[in-house]
């Protein structure tokens, strides 16, 4: 048993934890289409791999990584990839995001060859990258980034994050009731890809089952390194942050992350889906759901990514007469969601419906009173109050002042506060529009640097061309042909001048002499537009004739050509 | 006495001689104020403050010869950003000028017939094509300045505003309201 440390701040809202954390997981039936969104990690959404009308195998990958952060998708069943288009998404603007929609054959067919299990670092390495994975915690960020090699040197701990302390959530609960064994094999193949030494289990005290269950699997030899820990239940103890300091002690440095601290951290449900993707070559193509709140059956269902919210809604028994609006994640850090149509993604962990008995409409926002509840909550000691202001000014160089990118949008303080204020939603607001203006900065520096370098480009351009003239006119001055040279070559060219000349008078009486056979009688603005077309075709003559003379008196002289 | 005046101008050679080598060793170049203002700018070159790109305006503020609120690009917000550096007055945007939303120039490929008048157009190289050849116009690079439109002689260049799509999208400012007018009247 470790020693733990409290963290500063937390609040304890009400759990509601037991609502769904009574049934075992269950699945669902094979639905007719799925919605796979390109955009469910953190960093690049994945490019489609597979074309409108194609087939595809169930685990087959259809949006491979871009480059930088970004994961690959799969699809979830075998079918036919019905369209690559726009569809609702689960996503706090509430717009549309890409999507490939697989209409389902109904067979179900996985990819038939199953990689054998690789015990070689490299080999799994290399599987990981292709099985899109991401954080299922919440943050979705892609997990191969994560155990890349050169960045696990000063790693010596890793903390699986089985706290879960949102409020209604109860997917990991669940999964490590039921999975504590895969959950366990999962953290020491991710220990022996970051070369851990050390494996803590952190689980937040309200989870006893959980609890028994990981000590039940960890009591074997081969897993004396792991202990798992019950932490108090202290929202947010869920957060990285937070339980690195609960369960270590040591505090992560602002602007930075935990593995400043030495710490590498994943939740418990990415280590189960590393443990499938490495142990039986599965992708994540499917993961553990909370349905809860006002529905009939609340439960944790296993949804294949892409099932629509609506499929598992109704699964859940669907929406008592009391529900309004539904939540993706939990009461603390969710947002509402836009359609019933958006699928399931990787970052979905929990839909919450919700009812006027939980979920009163949002009270009266009244002016800050400073009383400092806000600070006294913050679990990461910032200022919140003092924030607030300046945010709400927009003067965004002195809200990053206070330290505005150290805030993990908990919501402590909008849920202590006496004034009802949105703290979080101005602090988000803070720091979208400074990224955007970081965004926008650079791209000014960067057209900077291209009209200097261009300017910089004409410049020399015409130095050069200059420089070209001038060589030219000196040695035209030093080699100017004699006298002599000249007529020589004069009666060669008005032979040629005077072939050209006949030709070109041959040629006009020749076109004189033809009469159109369909130009008389005609209105009078049609005559008009033939003699217009018949004066261009004169001048383009004219100026074909020109440039042949022209061509001729260079051919003549040479020396001149280069001249300018 | 002597001692005294003597080592007072001895320690005021010694500080002179320090702050001339100084001058002359940490001599600044340009005009320091220019690169101030410069930064501000939007940079999209677009000419539409009457100065031949962002520099030469960002020159002409500096010397007092332009005024602040000529760069539509920059909107409002440049024009307060640039007041605040100057230690003037912000003012609304000159007369003729008008904010537009941020778009990018794209070439229809169909009707471009590879004249390459755009491309010596474009302030930051950012069309890509030769003679007789289709061109193109990479978009992360484009500054929305349209010099690139007028050129064209088969109009093949249109702009495209950017629309808000899952990566460009910022949360909005909080808006509640201040007084439940309807409660108020209710009671």
């Amino acid at each position: 048993m470790t020693a733990l440390f409290n963290f500063p701040g937390g609040i304890h809202p009400p759990e509601h934890k037991t609502e769904s954390n009574g049934t075992p997981i269950r699945a669902l039936p094979l639905l007719p289409h799925y919605v796979v969104p390109l955009s469910q990690h953190l960093g690049k959404p994945a490019k489609p791999c597979v074309s409108v009308g194609e087939r595809v195998s169930g685990g087959q990958m259809i949006g491979t990584p871009e480059a930088g952060v970004s994961a690959a998708i799969h699809a979830p069943t075998s079918g036919r990839v019905s369209a690559i288009e726009a569809r609702p998404i689960a996503h706090s603007s509430g717009l549309n995001g890409l999507c490939i929609v697989i209409d389902s054959d109904g067979e179900d067919a996985s990819i038939t060859t199953l990689p054998p299990p690789h015990e070689d670092r490299e080999a799994q390495l290399a599987r990981l990258r292709t099985m899109g994975l991401a954080g299922l915690g919440g943050a979705v960020f892609p997990t191969h980034i994560k155990l890349a090699p050169g960045r696990h040197e000063n790693w010596p701990l890793l903390i699986l994050n089985g706290a879960e302390c949102e409020p209604w959530i109860t997917c990991d609960d669940r999964l490590m009731r039921e999975h504590a064994e895969a959950i366990l094999d999962g953290a020491q193949l991710i220990q022996n890809l970051i070369g851990a030494g050390q494996i803590l289990v952190g689980i937040e005290a309200n989870k006893p089952e959980a609890i028994a269950a990981l000590r039940h699997a960890a009591d074997t030899a081969s897993r004396s390194h792991i202990t798992i820990c019950p932490v108090p239940t202290l929202y947010p103890m869920g957060g990285g942050k937070q339980l690195t300091y609960a369960l270590t002690g040591r505090t992560t440095p602002s602007g930075g992350r935990t593995t400043d601290v030495g710490v590498q951290m994943f939740n418990v449900g990415t280590a189960y889906a590393l443990q499938r993707a490495i142990r039986h070559g599965e992708p994540l193509t499917r993961r553990i759901v909370t349905v809860t709140g006002a529905v009939n059956t609340p439960g944790n269902y296993e949804a294949r990514i892409g099932t629509p919210i609506a499929a598992l809604i109704a699964a859940a028994g669907g929406r008592t007469s009391a529900a309004h609006g539904t939540l993706i994640g939990g009461p603390m850090m969710g947002f509402d969601l836009a359609s019933d149509e958006a699928p399931v993604s990787k970052m979905v962990n929990c839909i919450l419906v919700k009812d006027s008995q939980n979920f009163p409409p949002p009270a009266q926002v009244l002016p800050c009173i400073r009383c400092g509840a806000c600070a006294r909550a913050c679990p990461v000691s910032l200022q919140p109050f003092e924030m607030h202001w300046y945010a709400r000014a927009h003067d965004f160089g002195k809200v990053q002042s206070f330290k505005l990118f150290d805030c993990i949008e908990c919501g402590c303080c909008d849920y202590v506060c006496p004034s009802h204020i949105p703290l979080v939603s101005f602090f988000r607001y803070a720091k979208s529009e400074i990224w955007a203006r970081e965004q926008e900065k650079d791209a000014a520096d960067r057209a900077r640097v291209r009209h200097e370098f261009r300017s910089f480009r004409l410049e020399r351009e015409k130095m050069e061309k200059a420089a070209k003239h001038a060589a030219a006119a000196k040695a035209k001055t030093e080699s100017a042909p004699t006298p002599a040279a000249m007529p020589a070559a004069d009666p060669e060219a008005t032979r040629k001048k005077a072939i050209l000349a006949a030709a070109m008078a041959r040629a006009t009486e020749a076109r004189k002499a033809i009469v159109p056979k369909n130009t008389e009688g005609l209105p009078a603005d049609k005559v008009r537009e033939i003699s217009e077309i018949e004066s261009r075709r004169a001048s383009l003559l004219q100026s074909v004739h020109d440039s042949i003379v022209k061509e001729e008196e260079e051919e003549s002289s040479p020396a001149q050509k280069e001249a300018p | 006495m002597l001692d005294a005046i003597l080592i007072l101008s001895t320690i005021g050679l010694i500080l002179g001689a320090i702050l001339g080598w100084a001058a002359v060793r940490y001599r600044v170049q340009d005009d320091p104020l220019v690169e101030k203002i410069d930064a501000v700018l939007p940079q999209t070159q677009c000419g539409q403050c009457g100065y031949p790109g962002c520099k030469p305006y960002a020159e002409a503020i500096a010397k007092g010869e332009a005024d602040i609120n000529l760069c539509p690009p920059g909107g409002a917000e440049g024009i307060e950003r640039l007041a605040e550096l100057l230690g003037v007055e912000p003012k609304p945007l000159g007369e003729g000028l008008e904010v537009k939303a941020k778009a990018i120039a794209i070439i229809d490929e169909s009707t471009c017939i590879g004249c390459t008048l755009c491309i010596q157009a474009c302030p930051v190289d950012a069309i890509v094509g030769a003679a007789k050849q289709m061109h193109v116009i990479v978009a992360e690079q484009c500054t929305g300045c349209e010099l690139c439109l007028p050129p064209c002689p088969v109009d093949c260049i249109h702009m495209v505003t950017e629309t808000e799509n899952i990566q460009t999208w910022k949360w909005p400012y909080p808006v509640f309201a201040l007084k439940s007018v309807a409660e108020k009247a209710a009671v």
